[in-house]
């Protein structure tokens, strides 16, 4: 075996080399765990709930790593890759969950790359294009106080493997919500300008918490939260609108999803039985 | 028995001994990662571990490092196993790989955060962390950025020597 660089040993054993890239040795994240469904639970319940929180990691990550080469400064691009990173990271345990307990045995780039927007069950927040970094940060801010609540009651689920992957989750995700919500503290209380865009991004995510709350009812965390950040800040507590019923659980995604996957899908469908 | 006890002592001391693809003046041992070594009846090595962050890169690659210094060392049937619980926090990082990072100019991480039940709290205000430069030791530093160059360190400079640093932030 070489010990030329520390990688080494992913560019052995592996079968094929056609269908093959260099780092890009995944495996089963998986790999290894006991994956057995305890009783009491419902494996098809169970893998509606993993993959309704693996497709807003999924896609939230590819939102934030759209950032790279875009942001204000180097080191927010590493940040917004980092926090991307960490969501992919949960989404392959996720959907790597789901493929073991919804019975089709489907591995984790079955969900990622072989389904349709209509298949996807992501919170529409997540899907909407970037916009400013105020209008991402606000974003950032919401989702991560939000599915920092969900996890943290996940990590009490009768699931060994979700319990598992929320109790990690809800460390990452508290660095998550922690760098957003200085960011909209630096922002609201900045500049006219900074402040003038902070107060739209709030606005503009308001409207989304309606059905957030419907797909998992954190109310009372992540409106806290917000209150805590918008005070600090100077800034008005976005309104929560009743939301119509949860549409990105049901399918039912806004134009944004579809190009966000044509891009995200477009080299494994363009060469299938790929290795990744 | 004697033998499946030594190969147990022998297959563990070749998987401790793995360097961490990230920060490769580690091993495994010393990142903490490494859960368990074991020999089944069959001569199986079972290896057994821990990712670090749920997106972690570098764990594919520490599964083959595992297999395959294992192989070399004679072990034929290897399994390397991914365990999830309990999670992985800076706290596993041994007193020797704490020593090992300040040597080579990364500042180690303090305890981890604690926290039990209940909303985690966020905390806006300013928090003093000292966190001692790791070339000169001075206590007059600064964070620059929370996020690195991999998921666990954050970037710090020193206010003393001016030189910049990373930082293993807790988890």
């Amino acid at each position: 075996m070489s010990d030329d660089h520390v990688y080494a040993a992913l560019a052995e054993g592996h079968e094929d080399d056609t269908r093959w890239a260099y780092g890009t040795g995944f495996e089963d994240p998986l790999h290894g765990v006991d994956t057995a469904v305890p009783a009491g639970v419902d494996g098809a319940e169970l893998a509606a709930l993993c993959l309704e929180l693996g497709d807003d990691a999924l896609v939230s990550a590819q939102r934030l790593a759209e950032w790279t080469t875009r942001a204000p400064e180097l080191e927010e691009e590493v940040a917004l890759a980092n926090i991307g990173l960490d969501l992919l990271g949960q989404a392959r345990l996720l959907y790597a969950r789901a493929g073991q307990v919804d019975g089709t045995g489907r591995g984790e780039d079955a969900y990622a790359y072989f389904r349709d927007a209509g298949d996807f069950r992501n919170v529409t927040l997540a899907e909407l294009p970037n916009g400013d970094f105020a209008f991402s940060t606000a974003r950032l801010l919401v989702l991560s106080s939000w599915r920092l609540a969900h996890l943290q009651a996940l990590t009490a689920s009768p699931d060994p493997v979700l319990r598992a992957v929320a109790a990690k989750g809800v460390k990452e995700l508290t660095y998550h919500r922690q760098y957003a919500a200085e960011w909209v503290v630096r922002l609201g209380d900045g500049t006219e300008e900074s402040h003038r865009r902070m107060r739209a991004g709030l606005r503009q995510v308001g409207a989304y918490l309606g059905e957030l709350f419907e797909a998992h009812d954190a109310r009372e965390e992540v409106l806290a939260v917000l209150g805590q950040v918008a005070d600090t800040a100077g800034l008005p507590v976005p309104e929560a609108v009743p939301g119509d019923g949860g549409a990105g659980r049901l399918g039912r995604h806004t134009e944004h999803l579809a190009p966000l996957l044509e891009e995200l899908q477009s080299v494994a469908r363009a060469h299938p039985g790929a290795t990744w | 028995m004697v033998t499946v006890l030594g190969d147990a002592r022998r297959a563990r001391h070749v998987a401790e001994q793995v360097p961490d693809p990230e920060l490769p003046m580690l091993t495994l041992a010393d990142l903490g990662v490494l859960r368990a070594v074991e020999v089944g009846a069959d001569g199986t090595v079972v290896a057994s571990l821990t990712p670090t962050y749920s997106g972690c890169p570098a764990m594919a690659e520490m599964r083959a490092q595992v297999a395959a210094r294992l192989k070399e060392a004679g072990f034929g049937r290897v399994e390397v196993r991914t365990v999830l619980d309990p999670p992985w926090t800076t706290d596993w990082i041994t007193p020797e790989g704490r020593r090992k990072l300040a040597e080579h100019g990364i500042a180690p991480p303090g305890p981890a955060p604690r926290h039990t039940s209940g909303p985690v709290p966020l905390t806006l205000t300013p928090t003093r962390r000292l966190v001692p430069c790791p070339r000169c030791g001075s206590a007059d530093t600064e964070e620059t950025s929370r996020f690195g160059a991999t998921s666990c360190k954050a970037l710090w400079r020193c206010l003393a020597c001016r030189e910049p640093f990373e930082y293993v932030k807790e988890i």
